[in-house]
């Protein structure tokens, strides 16, 4: 009896999944890596690969067709970018206006040190005198 | 004393930091779409299905999109507004019925009132892709050559329109 209902169980729980995960074909792979890097919208800390959203699924239908019909996975990308703006990428572009997100911390880094080797030799030169 | 001041200088700098981002809204993300021309398209009116509306025939004045659904609540939360609007100032305001169903939003339309000229059918949601839309209601402001020149993302309140809708119509109006 037990062994039934756990059977059933998860032929269930597999008809759920099968409705949500997309098929394994290999534009539906490179549709989700493309969506896994594409921020949602509507819940913002969820890639559009990972939300369940009307609006993320409408929109990777759309970027699988895109693909379908032959664009390339930058001009899918741009498709995004030029509706949505710079805030879909999870990975943000190499630009002006990101320069300081890019190389702030290399930044901060060398400033560290700066102040570190003043700060040493300042304690060296007390030791001395 | 000397050798806490700067400690505190930078803590101090940090609390402003922090609370300049405490007052940003992440779900106000800037549209790429203002100062372009607004997409084409083609839809079917929501109450005459075999009539089109497309922005085309809107080029020479300035317009209001107003993009609106049945299902959504925030809409009702601002239908008042855009009825006061749309009777009290001359103003072409285009509803775009967002991811509707036609029946729905025909009813709601007699339900609350019709403040639009017209409204186009986006039942799949398409025409909403090509504007950026990602949170219903959201209002564009398109100026006599069919640029974007202002985006209203969540309802219109009477304040957000004397404020900054009215004078911008008007100001678009006198180019």
């Amino acid at each position: 009896m037990h062994k039934i209902f756990l059977l059933l169980l998860t032929l269930a729980i597999s008809v759920c999944n099968a409705q949500s995960v997309p098929g394994n074909s290999e534009l539906d792979l490179r549709m989700m890596r493309i969506a896994g890097e594409l921020r949602c919208l509507v819940c913002q800390n969820q890639t559009l690969a990972d939300s369940n959203a009307e609006l993320a699924i409408d929109l990777r239908k759309q970027l699988r067709e895109k693909l379908a019909s032959g664009m390339s996975d930058q001009e899918v990308i741009d498709f995004m970018v030029q509706r949505y703006g710079d805030f879909v990428l999870y990975k943000p572009r190499l630009q002006p206006s990101t320069w300081l997100l890019w190389f702030g911390p290399f930044l901060i880094l060398i400033g560290g040190l700066i102040f570190l080797v003043f700060r040493i030799r300042r304690l060296q030169n007390e030791d001395r005198s | 004393m000397n050798r806490f001041l700067i400690p505190f200088a930078l803590f101090i700098f940090l609390l402003i930091m922090l609370g300049l981002g405490l007052r940003l809204n992440p779900h106000e993300v800037p549209s790429p779409l203002i100062g372009k021309p607004a997409p084409g398209f083609q839809l079917s009116q929501l109450q005459a299905p075999d009539k089109f509306i497309t922005p085309q025939e809107l080029k020479g004045q300035v317009w209001l999109l107003n993009v609106w659904a049945s299902w959504c609540v925030s809409c009702r939360l601002e239908h008042a507004a855009l009825m006061d609007l749309a009777s009290q100032h001359r103003v072409t305001m285009i509803g775009l019925n967002y991811k509707d169903t036609r029946l729905n939003g025909i009813n709601a339309l007699r339900e609350l009132g019709n403040p639009y000229q017209v409204s186009g059918f986006d039942e799949n949601g398409r025409v909403g892709v090509d504007f950026g839309v990602y949170g219903v209601p959201e209002t564009f402001v398109i100026d006599k050559t069919g640029v974007i020149r202002y985006k209203q993302i969540g309802p219109l309140t009477a304040e957000v329109i004397t404020e900054k809708l009215l004078p911008l119509i008007k100001e678009l109006n006198r180019a």
